[in-house]
């Protein structure tokens, strides 16, 4: 089943960074879809199109359906809050929001309207533990979230994204800033996230891409070039161009 | 070759120019500190329990400055209230919602042409607005409102870089969580650039509190027997009663003019102080 | 599609109106500079441009201030803002240009780090203590050095408003020193010219635009100030004869409006004349803060800066 379904999504910035040229691709539920490619290729415009938040950047054009569970979310009447709370967003620099521990992971709770104690605290510990945080910080909650380590902070960036319960959690080079051990437990956590939730993934190396991908797509000045199961796109890119990149001849 | 020498090399050159720059900050900052000195060398005797809290007696040549001190303090909170909201409202606008448009450019240039207008101008604005087309009188609330309008462009243009200190990831992880711009503001903006709005006020107040000529013909009074009832009465104000006993009385005992210039700028410059502390502190404190 | 979620297509929740007026009160705030602005331009003008129609010409272009008798000519008192300023920014300039230059440009960072509070509590000096010092101070000391009948002069007031104008200039033009780029200084040095040669060959032109808004502001400072000039100016509405004029008693225009406006009554023409000065301050104080807005490039003001 497909969770997401892109068609012919076109788009532009005033500066002319980044575009997508009619880009068409599915998402299947409850895998990890990789898109991956050099900087600059359209994979972080795409991520941002699936929850909207491209509506904080100056886009010029824009044009193309975004379906998710076969509902247009680019459509004006779209509720944006809604959506975001059902489709997660992590960035490639972990941002502990300048508050608790507890408090990070609450805030997309309470600005959904949550209050009760009990159900803040039981989502806090769910979310904790599906990240593997829970022990390393359950006794110092209330401690400011800025004095964890760089790969507990993203981790605590992840959890605070599940605690909303998502359907889809989207990730930019969330291993970018951490160091190979932080980035392993995070790999894991997300390999054991699939089972409940559809994971879009920008890695920040190929490497990453082939550890990660059940489906890679292939990105280049802003078109797909290809996608397909991950096993056969790294073992066996059909594009010459895929190819190329896969070897490290550019990018 | 045979250049000619000239009067000095470029190193002497240097090193009397740096000298002269040094003699000319000295000049400038000498004069600063003989000045803080002096006066508190020469008010601390007048200073008393009775100077602090009695009223002005003998045609004011005696007796204590109570009614000009709590003048002071009302004129500043009315300041307070009627810029304060305002003010950090405005700065939002500014930094969060202004397109870089034509129109946010005249509303800077309205900002700085608001701060740049003499004091006595406010104070002939106020008359004209707030005493006699108002009707509210001479009087602390036309006073108040005639400083607040004054004080606003510190407010705003404080406040409004406190704001835009707020790192823009915070904003945008907030709005990815599902949270629209005014809850992002009013959660995680406002909150962190907490420490710098307050100094903002603080600073703009003080500025307010120690002015004279937008209250002359606004709200202070000369001499007044009683303690004002409303709102709408006149008051006494330590930075006008300074002028009043240095200049309109003569025969004033020296010792009271001396006080009453330490008393004034104690509460200016504590205000400056408690407003320097809370910067430093939150700027220490601060991780990001 | 299965979720029990509310859908996605839903319009606008209840808490959205809430919001909706919070943003229109915020926008509303955004605008209030420009409103008052606009509102004082109309008081001022309201109550001073009937002087003009009621106030008989020969009397405002005459030579004499002297309201008793119906005497209202600007130039005396134009002339006394004219003077003071004049010296005020003689004095003011070299003075403030040099401090920011030293703590720029020379000073190491622990002189620069005591200085600079310094000045900027000056900054925060009220003006009424300013000619509180200015009468028991400044102005025997000039009496005596000068050997004059009065040390009420407007020398006495130049000398004291360029002082408190020093904070003004050496705040914005230490900013706009500083804010030349490192490279600039770098390259000039590389080519072998010294740190004297670097400061007046690279780094002053490079911030020229700021050190003249610097000045220009420190001047709008001087003109507005009203309370430390009408207590040490000695308040003789003349109008100034020669160099002699410096060490004689002057009358500004601010002094004039503060001094007399608590005892004129209300509509009167010394009323509305009064207040066609206030017109003139206005219009000074607005060509002075835009032109400083246009030479500073564009650059983003910072008001307190300029305020100080």
């Amino acid at each position: 089943m497909d969770k997401i379904v892109i068609e012919h999504l076109s788009l532009n910035y005033s500066d002319g960074t980044e575009s997508l040229k009619d880009v068409s691709l599915r998402i299947p539920a409850n895998q990890i879809t990789v898109l991956f490619g050099p900087a600059g290729g359209g994979k972080s415009t795409l991520l941002r199109c699936i929850n909207r938040l491209n509506d904080l950047a100056d886009v010029t054009m824009l044009s193309g359906r975004v379906l998710l569970n076969g509902v247009d979310v680019l459509d004006p009447h779209t509720n944006v809050t809604e959506l975001r709370r059902r489709v997660g967003m992590v960035f490639s620099r972990p941002v502990p929001l300048p508050l608790s521990i507890y408090q990070n992971i609450t805030y997309g709770l309470e600005i959904a309207g949550e209050r009760r104690k009990a159900r803040l605290d039981e989502a806090v510990e769910r979310a904790l533990r599906q990240v593997v945080l829970w022990d390393e910080v359950s006794d110092r909650l209330q401690d400011p979230a800025h004095a964890l380590s760089g790969g507990q902070q993203q981790r605590l960036c992840i959890a605070r994204v599940l605690a909303l319960q998502p359907e889809v959690i989207l990730l930019d080079e969330p291993t970018s800033a951490l160091d190979p051990v932080s980035t392993f437990k995070i790999e894991t956590t997300l390999r054991e996230l699939r089972s409940e939730l559809t994971i879009v993934l920008a890695p920040h190396s190929t490497q990453q891409a082939a550890r990660i991908a059940d489906t890679a797509a292939f990105f280049l000045a802003g078109e797909l070039v290809e996608m397909q199961e991950g096993e056969k796109l790294f073992v066996n890119p059909k594009d010459p161009r895929t190819q190329d990149y896969i070897q490290g001849r550019f990018g | 070759m045979n250049l000619p020498k000239p009067f000095l090399t470029a190193r002497q050159t240097q090193k009397v120019g740096y000298a002269a720059l040094a003699g000319i900050a000295v000049l400038t900052v000498i004069p600063i500190i003989a000045l803080f000195i002096y006066i508190l060398i020469a008010g601390l005797p007048a200073i008393s329990w009775e100077f602090l809290s009695g009223f002005p007696r003998d045609g004011m040549r005696s007796g204590g400055i109570l009614p000009a001190i709590l003048g002071t303090l009302y004129l500043t909170l009315g300041t307070a209230l009627f810029s304060v909201p305002p003010g950090i409202a405005a700065a939002v606008y500014l930094a969060e919602y202004a397109p870089d448009n034509g129109l946010t450019r005249t509303i800077r240039i309205a900002m700085i042409n608001l701060s740049g207008i003499p004091s006595v101008v406010y104070g002939l604005f106020g008359l004209g607005l707030f005493v006699l087309f108002l009707k509210f009188g001479t009087s602390i609330l036309a006073a108040s409102l005639t400083l607040s309008i004054m004080t606003l462009p510190v407010i705003i243009s404080t406040t409004e870089e406190a704001l835009r200190s707020v790192p823009t990831s915070f904003r945008v992880v907030s709005i990815s969580m599902g949270a629209s711009k005014w809850e992002t503001i009013w959660r995680i903006v406002l909150p962190q650039g907490l420490p710098g709005i307050i100094t903002g006020i603080i600073l703009g107040l003080e500025r307010a509190a120690g002015e004279t000529a937008p209250i002359l013909f606004t709200g202070a009074a000369f001499f007044l027997p009683n303690l004002p009832n409303s709102p709408l009465d006149p008051t006494m104000a330590l930075p006008y009663h300074l002028f009043v006993i240095s200049t309109q009385i003569p025969g004033m005992p020296i010792q009271i003019q001396y006080g009453t210039v330490l008393v004034l700028l104690t509460f200016v410059l504590g205000m400056n102080l408690i407003a320097n502390f809370i910067r430093s502190r939150a700027r220490a404190r601060r991780h990001w | 599609m299965t979720s029990s979620n509310p859908s996605l297509e839903s319009t606008r929740p209840p808490a959205r109106r809430t919001e909706w007026i919070i943003t229109l009160l915020i926008r509303v705030a955004g605008y209030l500079s420009i409103f008052y602005v606009a509102l004082i331009s109309l008081f001022l003008l309201k109550e001073g441009l009937p002087a003009l129609t009621d106030v008989p010409l020969s009397s405002l272009a005459g030579k004499f201030w002297y309201p008793i008798e119906g005497y209202y000519s600007l130039w005396p008192l134009i002339f006394g803002s004219l003077t003071v300023t004049l010296g005020a920014a003689l004095f003011a300039v070299p003075l403030g240009l040099g401090t920011a230059i030293f703590l720029s440009e020379v000073a190491p960072k622990w002189v620069k780090e005591t200085l600079k509070p310094l000045v900027e509590l000056l900054a925060g000096l009220p003006s009424v203590v300013l000619g509180f010092v200015g009468i028991l101070v400044l102005s025997p000391f000039i009496r005596k050095a000068f050997d004059l009948p009065t040390g009420l002069t407007a020398f006495t007031g130049a000398l004291l408003l360029g002082w408190a104008a020093i904070p003004t200039i050496v705040s914005i033009a230490e900013d706009a020193l500083y804010g030349v780029p490192r490279s600039y200084r770098e390259a000039a040095l590389a080519v072998g010219a010294t740190p004297w040669q670097v400061i007046w060959g690279v780094t002053l032109p490079a911030a020229r635009s700021g050190v003249l808004t610097a000045v220009m502001l420190g001047i709008g400072r001087v003109i507005g100030e009203t309370m430390a000039v009408m207590m040490v100016t000695g308040n003789a509405p003349v109008l100034p004869s020669g160099l002699g004029a410096l060490f004689g008693p002057v009358r500004t225009m601010t002094a004039t409006i503060a001094s007399e406006m608590g005892e004129v009554a209300t509509g009167s023409q010394h009323y509305q004349v009064l207040f066609l000065i206030g017109i003139v301050l206005f219009a000074l104080s607005l060509i002075i803060n835009i032109t400083a807005f246009m030479v500073s490039n564009r650059r983003t003001q910072r008001v307190e800066r300029l305020l100080s």
